[in-house]
């Protein structure tokens, strides 16, 4: 067993939900309780080595290139939150299988959750931080899935988008922040950037790394102005706001300051921006908590608040700080978990959350009302209860700080009317829904819940007790170690409930005072708050949001226009901007390497190219007239590949020239033979210049390329290709030896391609013409009698060049590539001088599965070298002794070329044979001829 | 001679550029033929010009580059499969909306479809 089962088993373990659909639910629920369960006895393995000091770890390299590794660590304070992720997960499983409606999925809901957790886990354990990174997003993502798990709601969809977009927006921050982080630190593992802690907080770029995480942190854990989202989160089923507001989620951020703390903490703007802010939420969390007359927001606000409390402890940053705030961390995951569980189980008996419906509950559910008493004085500070602790240290902390000079004295103030404000919605809780007069009619008769569905509320009421009553037996050491990850120090902390008479307990007095009373003014409070009531967080959200998408929608309409002129245009002006400026000083980027001489045959081949480019583009209009000049352009470029030494290419381009001209003048066919109008003088011109531009940029990196000196990998192709691959003709060689796998996939592509056009012929309904563009009907003769009859007498010759070309490929120029055209060529003579049902009645052959085969003899020769142990497409060559031929070499080179001659002829010819077939099914009619 | 080459290579791109930029689809895909002979004329030169340099082995003291000659021959060969493909898809486009016209902008009497 290793650390990586604490994370992988919630991972895998999210299927075994959805694999035990059909089980009864209740065990689904044993399935997914036994998850977190095997997590625990796992955890329970490491604990005492982490308590010992040690930082049990485990690396599994993951992507060291970019510096990120499946490492993990388990110290203190990842030890304080997996026991708080894992413990507060089971309760939450096993509460939500009461919870759930029979119409609910509840496969889909634990299945979700576990994901959460894992993610969760990941975030605490992880040992670096762009893993930690990995696993916070994955939270944003499956809080989403949680969130808006009742997806039939628009709020819940809303909710869950808000809360996607808020943290994933900070995620994005985090990211940008980490990366400077690790950037600087050299490494992204977590020791290193600890060890780096003094080099990063004077970097220059500090002060945008630490910006950058805590907009993570505050995004993640509500704090002010970032609140907004976590109330309207609140549309999720209960067990899911009970996991995500108390231990989880909104944790992650406190866990993320707690962990950077070391790295990043401790300097002025640290402590000026986390404590202010900490301290903001924490008002304005506890003020909006008062106002909510749902349950849940209740809650959710008051989370918003006890969460600013922790963060303004972490932005103080002392020891005793830290200590507050972990202490408090375990404290608020323990009462709120339980309140939420309150609120989803009066929620369930009763049919509403509303405060201003609920009253006198008192009698019908007495436990509940019990266990929420305990919790919920918890939460409001009170002795003997954990939260009366905590909140002492906090106030502790507040009286003793002096981040602000003269008016330091001005926080213990603002930090009393928190804890005021925080029993005032305390008692809220519980009076209005407990008490405040007798029962009224609800939409059900409430009652207390099953026992098992009270049980996890009633073991976290024990646990504020227990934490209360003997703080040192519970919890001290954890919050030793989790400390000391913390300060980077060795940490030993004293809890007591009783201090003595002090300033803080005055303050908390005054608090619960104050609390009261603030209470018993409710009415007035609300009066006040009515004026405000048009402000909503959610409707604010969405007009924003509302706002960019139509901007984002302008600006597309602008852009896509479905112009494919104005899409290429664009590219292309953007290339001339992006490149002109660079190849300016021609200077700069010409190489040395002397020019050669002009001979007379290079001038006149380069003269008749560019008369024939011009002409292609100059009389496009006239489109048979542009294919005669495209067709004289391909020539010179074929002749221009057998004057430069390329033998192979000269011939494979004459014969491609054969092919394409035939087709597009099939094409043509169907095609209108002019163009009819003419671009706006103004967009020619534009034309002019753009392509003029691009021109002269492809002129100039040409120029740039050729008088560079050459530099090349050739070397060892042409030393090797006699000795390795048995061939002279080093290109073939390349092609069908060393190559032989891009080869490969160019055939597959080809094929692809013949795939497709054989699809997109499919059930063609072609623009036919009767005439032709002048209106004169087509000829009556259809297959001349001389172009039959050379067509005949070409095919065995061009047949018997084709066999003679792909076998002398190897060593000579040719190969299968150009015997396959040539081979094809002479096919569509035939076609040409004798009609598609001529041919088809002499050669019927299915030429798919003539490229189908090709395809396969090439793969397969390739796969044949597995036989023999050898890596994929190893090429194999003995001399034989042929009858009458002699001596002669024989490659399995040439097996693979034999696949790629077959694939050739039958992907040119059933492109070319099904197009032409399209020209004789619909016959062009003689009608008035 | 590689000024001459260079500046050959630079007007076929242009002239080719010229056609892509058309309203309608035939002399696209005539632009978008022609172009893929430059490309490929400017990937063969990187491996230099050379005259009477064949690289068939024993038939003289130094060769041509054979590398960039073997990528442009599939080049050419994919380059086919691809001036296929588009110009069969124009025609397809011609037959199911009944104009060649591949720009909304330009033209009046299409309308966004």
């Amino acid at each position: 067993m290793n650390l990586l089962f604490i994370i992988m088993a919630p991972l895998f373990g999210a299927l075994l939900p959805l694999l035990f659909k059909r089980t009864p639910r209740a065990v689904q629920t044993l399935i997914t309780l036994a998850v977190p369960l095997s997590c625990i006895a796992v955890l329970l393995n490491y604990a005492p080595a982490t308590f010992a000091g040690d930082v049990p770890k485990q690396f599994v390299e993951w992507l060291p290139a970019l510096g990120l590794n499946f490492a993990l660590r388990l110290d203190g304070l990842s030890l304080l939150f997996v026991s708080l992720i894992l413990g507060i997960g089971v309760l939450i499983i096993g509460y939500a299988h009461y919870y759930l409606s029979r119409d609910d999925d509840e496969g889909r809901f634990y299945a979700c959750l576990l994901l959460f957790m894992a993610s969760m886990l990941g975030i605490v354990m992880a040992d670096n931080i762009l893993l930690m990174w990995a696993f916070w997003e994955l939270t944003s993502i499956s809080s989403f899935l949680l969130i808006g798990y009742w997806f039939h709601s628009s709020d819940a969809r809303r909710g869950a988008r808000m809360a996607l977009a808020t943290t994933g927006a900070g995620g994005l921050a985090l990211l940008a922040g980490l990366l400077l982080i690790g950037n600087i630190a050299g490494s992204y593992q977590f020791d290193a950037v600890l060890a780096a802690a003094d080099t990063i907080k004077n970097h220059d770029y500090y002060a945008t790394a630490l910006v950058l995480v805590l907009l993570g942190a505050f995004t993640k854990s509500a704090q002010f102005p970032f609140q907004f989202w976590l109330p309207h989160a609140m549309a999720a089923p209960t067990p899911v706001s009970a996991y995500l507001h108390s231990a989880t989620m909104v944790k992650a951020g406190i866990f993320l300051l707690a962990r950077f703390h070391p790295v990043l903490g401790g300097t002025e703007m640290w402590l000026t921006i986390v404590t202010v802010v900490g301290l903001i939420t924490m008002l304005v969390g506890a003020y909006f908590a008062l106002l909510k007359h749902d349950l849940k927001g209740l809650l959710a606000f008051s989370t918003v608040s006890h969460l600013g409390l922790i963060c303004m402890l972490l932005g103080i940053g002392t020891e005793g700080a830290i200590v507050a705030a972990l202490f408090h961390i375990i404290n608020h995951a323990c009462f709120k978990a339980a309140l939420f569980m309150t609120a989803g189980i009066i929620d369930h008996e009763s049919g509403t959350r509303d405060m201003r419906k609920l009253q006198g509950l008192m009698g019908l559910m007495p436990l509940t009302a019990t266990l929420a008493m305990v919790v919920a004085a918890s939460m409001a500070g009170i002795p003997p209860f954990n939260g009366f602790m905590s909140k002492e240290l906090f106030l502790d902390q507040a009286v003793q700080q002096h981040l602000f000079g003269g008016l330091s004295w001005f926080v213990p103030i603002l930090a009393t009317v928190g804890a005021a404000l925080s029993v005032a919605y305390s008692i809220r809780f519980i009076h209005d829904v407990f008490f405040n007069g007798d029962y009224k009619e609800l939409p059900k008769k409430p009652h207390d819940p099953p026992r098992m569905m009270s049980a996890p509320v009633a073991i976290l009421a024990i646990m504020c007790i227990a934490i209360g009553l003997a703080p040192m037996t519970m919890v001290s050491g954890i919050l030793d170690v989790a400390a000391s990850s913390v300060t980077n120090a060795s940490t030993t902390v004293k809890l007591s409930l009783w201090h003595g008479f002090n300033l803080p307990l005055l303050m908390s007095f005054v608090a619960v005072v104050a609390g009261i009373l603030i209470y018993a003014a409710r009415d007035q409070l609300f009066t006040f708050n009515r004026q405000f009531d048009g402000q909503d967080a959610k409707h604010n959200f969405e007009r924003i949001v509302q706002r960019i998408s139509d901007r984002a929608a302008q600006l597309f309409d602008r852009l896509d226009t479905g112009s494919l002129q104005r899409y290429v245009a664009f590219v292309l002006i953007s290339v001339i901007v992006i490149m002109l400026p660079s190849l300016i000083d021609l200077s700069a980027i010409t190489g040395g390497k002397p020019q050669q001489p002009i001979d007379v045959v290079s001038m006149v081949g380069a003269i008749v190219l560019i008369a024939a480019a011009f002409a292609t583009a100059t009389l496009h209009r006239n489109r048979f007239v542009m294919l005669m000049m495209l067709s004289v352009v391909g020539l010179m470029v074929s002749l221009a590949f057998a004057h430069f030494s390329a033998p192979d290419l000269a011939m494979t381009q004459l014969v491609v020239e054969v092919v394409s001209i035939v087709l597009m003048i099939l094409a043509l066919f169907f095609m209108p033979q002019k163009t009819a109008r003419a671009s706006s003088g103004h967009r020619v011109f534009r034309d002019i210049i753009i392509a003029s531009f691009i021109g002269g940029i492809v002129a100039t990196l040409n120029f740039a390329i050729l008088t560079s000196p050459a530099e090349s990998i050739s070397d060892f192709f042409i030393a090797n290709a006699k000795i390795g691959g048995g061939g002279t003709n080093v290109v073939n060689v390349i092609l069908v030896d060393f190559r032989g796998f891009d080869t490969l996939g160019e055939i597959t592509v080809l094929a692809i391609a013949a795939a497709g056009i054989h699809k997109l012929l499919n059930k063609l309904k072609p623009f036919m013409p009767s005439s032709d563009v002048d209106g004169r009907p087509w000829h009556r003769i259809k297959h001349p009698l001389m172009l039959t009859n050379v067509a005949n007498l070409v095919l065995p010759m061009a047949m018997m060049v084709a066999v003679y070309i792909f076998l002398r490929g190897h060593n000579l120029p040719g190969g299968g590539f150009i015997a396959g055209l040539i081979a094809a060529s002479a096919m569509i003579l035939q076609y040409i001088a004798n009609g598609v049902d001529w041919v088809k009645g002499r050669f019927n052959v299915n030429y798919q599965s003539l490229m189908s085969i090709g395809v396969m003899i090439a793969a397969l020769t390739g796969l044949g070298s597995w036989l023999f142990s050898k890596p994929f497409l190893t090429s194999w060559f003995t001399y034989l002794k042929w009858p009458v031929v002699g001596k002669w070499e024989f490659a399995t080179a040439l097996l693979f070329d034999l696949g790629v001659f077959l694939t050739v002829i039958g992907a040119t010819m059933m492109i070319l044979s099904n197009f032409g077939k399209m020209t004789t099914r619909h016959r062009p009619t003689y009608e008035g001829n | 001679m590689e000024t001459l080459y260079s500046v050959t290579v630079g007007i076929l791109t242009a002239c080719s550029i010229f056609l892509i930029l058309r309203g309608r689809s035939f002399p696209v895909v005539v632009g978008i033929t022609m172009l893929s002979y430059a490309v490929n004329l400017f990937l063969f030169s990187t491996g230099r010009l050379t005259i009477d340099g064949a690289p068939i082995l024993g038939t003289q003291d130094s060769y041509a580059d054979p590398l960039p000659q073997a990528l442009v021959l599939t080049a050419i060969v994919i380059g086919f499969a691809m001036t296929a493909y588009s110009i069969i898809l124009a025609v397809r486009t011609r037959g199911e909306v009944g104009t060649d016209e591949v720009s909304d902008s330009d033209s009046s009497s299409e309308g966004k479809r």
